[in-house]
């Protein structure tokens, strides 16, 4: 199974998401790779993220993105 | 705000593509991003193809075009129109009304109400309410409702947020009394407070267009954009349609006495895949009674997406088939509106090409 580190580096491989806080304030994600990132995601653990949740804040960084996963079900 | 009608239903319905087919494919590299990037985004969207008017082509012409077929082929006489309303948001001129133009066109008589109503994304259902309405009076018998938008020709071929999803189409639904005792629902709200997240934001009184208003910016995101093109503020309208839509339809179906189970289908304005289907998730709707097919056949037409997906998806099993179905449309203004129906018995139910 791909951690969620692997998935990003799949969607924006020139950046290391490793050395960010922020992905949206740093430019690393714009809403498009939001939506791209959600569809993997719930691919990924068969889940579908809630609509009302795929806002900015929740992609932040790894920790929100982890929250997120556990708020829509996931054992992490 | 609700609605009830009793004794209305829509008896034919007509949609119109331009014929003129584009492929994202072949748009990718008008967009500076990696293929790779726009790859998935068109599995995600339900990017693939979409249908553009050729340059010059008005909402008129769409109209009328439709409106000759049903004449030439039986389905509609000119005389029995008595009101004609025009949904869009592509009229051909400020003034006069589009609708005028249409009724010019075709030599429709004097004695009928002809209405242009400002409307996008929701405008389909809004345009059944006013039809509806209008059927409450003894002498009007049919009305014809026309939607149609050509909104590829304010759209930057250099925006991936909005280029890609873009399609021109355009609907014509007759709307009539029904002899049979049918009830009708529908709601709409509206918040003015949030007009700007989808606008043009030039080319009117307020910003009249200019050398400057045309002049493509770089609007973040590596797009190029005009103020006198459709701007988007994707993550708003996303997050107004999960948020607002679903205890829309709640309410729609509690007015009504209906169980969500009991609704054949969902026919629900098209914006793209992704926002279509977390809606139905959120709903906990199948997915294959909310069809979401109608942007990567012909792009996102504003509200003709219902119609279109109705043609598209139920032609065939209209004609003797009946379906409990919930219309739904959202979008500029902000607007979102719903409505739950019988389709059934329909005289005539086509998808066609223009020219």
């Amino acid at each position: 199974m791909k951690t969620i580190a692997e998935i990003l580096k799949e969607i924006r491989p020139e950046f290391d998401f490793a050395a960010s806080h922020d992905f949206i304030a740093d430019g690393m994600l714009d809403s498009f790779d939001v939506v791209t990132l959600v569809a993997a995601l719930d691919k990924q653990y068969g889940i579908s993220i809630n609509g009302t949740d795929i806002v900015p804040e929740n992609f932040k960084n790894l920790q929100t993105i982890e929250a997120l996963l556990c708020k829509s079900g996931v054992r992490l | 705000m609700n609605f009830t009608f009793h004794r209305k239903r829509i008896s034919g319905l007509l949609a119109m593509v331009p014929a003129n087919e584009r492929s994202f494919l072949e748009e990718m590299k008008n967009f500076n991003f990696p293929e790779s990037r726009s790859l998935k985004l068109k599995e995600v969207m339900g990017y693939d193809k979409h249908r553009i008017v050729e340059p010059g082509v008005c909402v008129s012409d769409l109209a009328v075009f439709g409106l000759e077929h049903l004449f030439r082929n039986g389905l509609l006489q000119r005389d029995e129109i008595d009101a004609l309303i025009l949904i869009t948001q592509s009229p051909d001129y400020f003034m006069p009304a589009t609708s005028n133009v249409i009724q010019g066109r075709l030599g429709l008589k004097h004695d009928m109400l002809c209405l242009d109503i400002s409307q996008g994304c929701a405008g389909f259902v809004i345009g059944l309410i006013q039809a509806f309405l209008l059927l409450e009076q003894e002498s009007v018998r049919k009305v014809i409702l026309v939607n149609a938008d050509v909104l590829s020709r304010k759209t930057s071929a250099k925006d991936r947020n909005s280029y890609p999803l873009v399609g021109d189409a355009a609907s014509i639904a007759i709307v009539e009394r029904d002899r049979e005792d049918s009830v009708i629902h529908a709601n709409l709200k509206m918040d003015g407070s949030r007009n700007e997240v989808l606008m043009i934001p030039a080319g009117g009184f307020r910003t009249p267009s200019t050398a400057e208003t045309a002049a493509l910016e770089d609007v973040g995101d590596n797009n190029l954009r005009a103020r006198d093109h459709l701007r988007m503020d994707g993550s708003a309208v996303f997050n107004f349609v999960q948020v607002d839509v679903p205890p829309l339809i709640e309410s729609l179906l509690t007015q009504a006495g209906v169980s969500m189970d009991s609704v054949d289908y969902f026919l629900f304005h098209q914006p793209n895949r992704f926002m279509l289907q977390k809606l139905a998730d959120k709903m906990k709707v199948p997915y294959a009674k909310m069809p979401s097919n109608i942007v990567e056949h012909f792009g996102n037409s504003s509200g003709v997406t219902i119609p279109l997906a109705i043609a598209f998806n139920l032609a065939g099993r209209l004609k003797q088939d009946n379906y409990q179905v919930c219309l739904a449309g959202f979008g500029v203004g902000l607007t979102w509106s719903s409505m739950l129906m019988r389709l059934a018995r329909l005289n005539f139910c086509e998808l066609i090409n223009y020219p």
